[in-house]
């Protein structure tokens, strides 16, 4: 079986609280938060104002410049404010409110079940479709999915991967997804490969989902043109660069360098289904599948939850915080981010909400690193975490970018790994914001 | 409810290695070998040993309390390590007194001065045996002869390797056999090939460390040997009696998979470590074959010590993407 070249961590997956539940439709909440920034780039410039009456699928922001998203209702009701609110880390930013009023569609969004396989759109239009539907990756990145499939010029797309990995321990959300919507899944793959031009696609999925695979494999029959590869469990496999590597045998030079660069492009399984929904059903991106899990979250759940629904209200459906002291992430165990604040709406890039209670929510002491070189050892781009921590806290920044910080995905590899339980992922994340910092600040000067 | 909510930046959980379970498992690692030297050479071997590890805690304890007057960190078991490798590169009879010199060398100047676990240049137990080595030659290098019914006596008293050297490049290519199960005399930790190579299996497979340094040092070896057979002992079956005799005798095995492997004295990369484990076998061939020690394996891995800073700084791993 095929994984990625160097480095990577075995972390106990625990899906199996949340694997066999079935994907569930969240209640409506009574008031949503939609942030105007759920994606990577520019915040999405309101074009709803205090009192507006919206339905569900109305747009209420648009992309500000090309590297930006739409930004649809996912609820019908009254606007109440657009002004600052706290996100899950008590930092405020621009939210709209809306108090919700029913559940009243945009008559132009096809709500059967039929499925629609076929789609004769142009490449362009497809492309337009996707940017007006707002649709970004949904893996965590949330990087615009439009901007994505615009091929630059004297570029060209050989392969299009579609990401299936869900590497992260603790979410099934993706691993819902291609189980139950393996048919949209599957459609929405065919329309990114016309988008791109290409004629062959790969779903990845990592060897912990065998039935994921047998489904998929199930679904797609004889048909050539999409191969679904099972490949080594390893974490960070999911990772966009480590899953080129695996799937195409090919490696991503550094910043600024792009998977396109290698021919590959990469879309996250959950995606590929937002891409059939905008596509063939004209439904902007509104809601999605959320796993709420955690060792001591007594149901754990797969919820369909519309954007602007706050955490607090899935972890009540769930059965509630457990008792004492709590992490509670957005996200994943080794990605994630840690909440402050229950009441951050879900958005485009949230696959889950994990908590992690008692004596596993505290982090180890820490104690003098023993040049155990574990760190090197497991970092998946051949960085030296143990060096990078070192110069970051002595703020030697220029030494840090002649040690290739730019390259470092903050898979936290080298954290997970370290038996002294030094914050490495700590003092290298500063240094590479800070490094980023000082090279965008050099090429303005250019 | 009385939730108190947690925040750190990722990754919120943490794998299960530490410190004092990567030493615990170099400990269990060593055990099959010091089983050998009780067989082979008596009870002396663990007074020898308790005197070695309890010199050492105490001092590190000692040092930390009122020295640093910082945490104390005994409890992860390196000081523990260090006074085992102690014990293992000294002779089964050395006076007791000795041995704490030793441990004061190795916890008192190999390793505290510069700041403790992690921050030595040179491996402790080394410096100690080395230090031990010159200061008393007399006691450090009168060996016991095995007590066991049936060994070999053609040594007694004396290494395969010093024999070899008093009578220039001669050794017995017969006792090849009893120098890999261990009935002859050396340092109590080096008498059992097997059972150091028992230890090495264990430590590859808990993930202790890698193969790259150990097979490194002893391919180097192996090929040294030969080469030199083939060139100044008239090749034949030398060529493969004498890597062989090189790879069984002296420190070779325990120096190469327990004593270069130490963590902090070795590199950080693949790369270094191969580099590295091909300087300490090349030197110590070099030493055994025209120094004059009979043994070139401890300051050997010392030399290499010293290389270790630079090795780190220009021996890079290969970055991902990187043509």
């Amino acid at each position: 079986m095929k994984t990625f070249p160097i480095g990577g961590v075995h972390p106990s997956d625990n899906k199996k609280w949340s694997k066999a539940s079935a994907i569930e439709v969240m209640e409506l909440p009574d008031v949503v938060n939609i942030p105007l920034s759920q994606h990577i780039g520019a915040p999405a410039t309101a074009k709803v104002a205090k009192g507006d009456k919206v339905v569900v699928g109305q747009l209420l922001a648009e992309p500000t410049g090309f590297m930006s998203a739409a930004i649809h209702s996912p609820v019908s009701g009254t606007v109440t404010a657009v002004d600052m609110q706290p996100n899950g880390q008590g930092l405020r930013q621009m939210m709209i409110t809306i108090k919700r009023e029913g559940d009243e569609w945009d008559p132009s969004i096809d709500r059967s079940t039929k499925l629609v396989a076929e789609c004769t759109l142009s490449q362009k239009e497809i492309v337009e479709r996707i940017k007006a539907a707002g649709i970004v990756g949904m893996g965590g990145a949330t990087f615009p999915t439009h901007v994505k499939l615009s091929i630059p010029e004297g570029k060209k797309a050989e392969l299009l991967i579609i990401n299936g990995v869900e590497c992260e321990p603790y979410l099934t959300s993706d691993y819902r997804t291609m189980l139950e919507r393996g048919e949209l899944l599957v459609v929405g793959t065919r329309i990114l490969m016309r988008a791109i031009g290409v004629e062959q696609a790969v779903i990845g999925v990592e060897a912990n989902k065998p039935d994921a695979v047998k489904h998929l494999r199930q679904i797609i029959g004889t048909a050539g043109d999409i191969k679904v590869m099972m490949l080594k469990t390893q974490y960070p496999q999911g990772g966009e660069k480590q899953l080129i590597a695996a799937v195409m045998g090919r490696e991503v030079p550094a910043p600024p360098a792009l998977p396109i660069d290698v021919g590959a492009v990469v879309c996250n399984a959950s995606t590929a289904v937002a891409v059939y929904e905008a596509v063939q059903k004209n439904k902007p991106l509104i809601e999605r599948v959320v796993t709420v899990t955690g060792a001591e979250v007594k149901e754990p759940k797969n919820l369909l939850t519309r954007f602007g629904t706050p955490v607090s209200a899935l972890i009540e459906k769930c059965g509630g915080l457990p008792e004492g002291d709590v992490r509670v992430l957005n996200g994943g165990p080794m990605m994630g981010r840690a909440l402050c604040n229950l009441a951050m709406p879900i958005m485009k890039g949230c696959s889950g909400v994990t908590i992690i209670s008692g004596e596993a929510a505290h982090r180890g002491v820490e104690s003098a690193c023993i040049k155990c070189a574990k760190c090197v050892e497991a970092c998946p781009m051949g960085l030296e975490p143990y060096l990078l921590s070192k110069q970051a806290r002595k703020k030697a920044w220029d030494a840090m970018e002649a040690n290739d910080i730019t390259s470092c995905i903050e898979c936290g590899c080298c954290q997970y790994t370290c038996p002294a339980n030094i914050p490495l992922l700590d003092y290298v994340r500063l240094g590479k914001q800070t490094v980023m910092g000082i090279i965008r600040a050099r090429n303005a000067k250019k | 409810m009385a939730n108190k909510f947690l925040v750190a930046p990722a990754p919120h959980v943490h794998g299960s290695l530490s410190t004092s379970r990567l030493m615990a498992d170099v400990v269990i690692a060593l055990l099959p070998a010091l089983a050998v030297s009780v067989r082979v050479f008596g009870w002396n071997v663990l007074a020898v040993t308790a005197v070695s590890i309890a010199s050492c805690v105490l001092l590190e304890f000692l040092v930390q309390k009122f020295l640093f007057k910082g945490p104390l960190t005994i409890n992860n078991l390196s000081a523990v390590v260090t006074g085992l490798l102690l014990a293992m590169n000294l002779p089964a009879n050395i006076p007791l007194w000795i041995v704490v010199i030793g441990a004061i060398v190795a916890i008192g100047i190999a390793k505290m001065p510069f700041g403790g676990l992690g921050k030595n240049p040179f491996n402790p137990a080394l410096a100690a045996r080395v230090f031990l080595l010159i200061a008393y030659p007399a006691q450090m290098t009168s060996f016991p002869a095995p007590q066991i019914e049936g060994a070999a006596d053609a040594f007694s008293g004396a290494t395969p390797l010093a024999a070899a050297k008093a009578q220039m490049v001669t050794f017995a290519g017969d006792n090849l056999l009893e120098m890999f199960t261990g009935t002859i005399g050396g340092s109590f930790g080096e008498v059992s090939a097997l059972a150091l190579l028992l230890g090495f299996v264990y430590l590859l497979v808990r993930r202790v460390i890698t193969w790259h340094i150990p097979v490194a040092t002893l391919g180097t070896m192996a090929l040294f040997g030969a080469i030199y057979a083939l060139c100044a002992l008239g090749g034949g079956m030398t060529t493969l009696y004498f890597p062989a005799f090189h790879l069984l005798a002296g420190g070779a095995l325990l120096g190469s998979i327990f004593m270069a492997t130490d963590y902090v004295t070795s590199p950080m990369t693949t790369k270094g470590m191969v580099i590295y484990g091909v300087g300490i076998g090349a030197i110590t061939m070099c030493i055994r074959l025209w120094g004059a020690y009979p043994e070139g394996m401890s300051f050997a891995i010392l030399i290499m010590n010293a290389m270790v800073p630079l090795i780190n700084k220009y021996v890079k791993p290969k970055r991902f993407g990187a043509r």
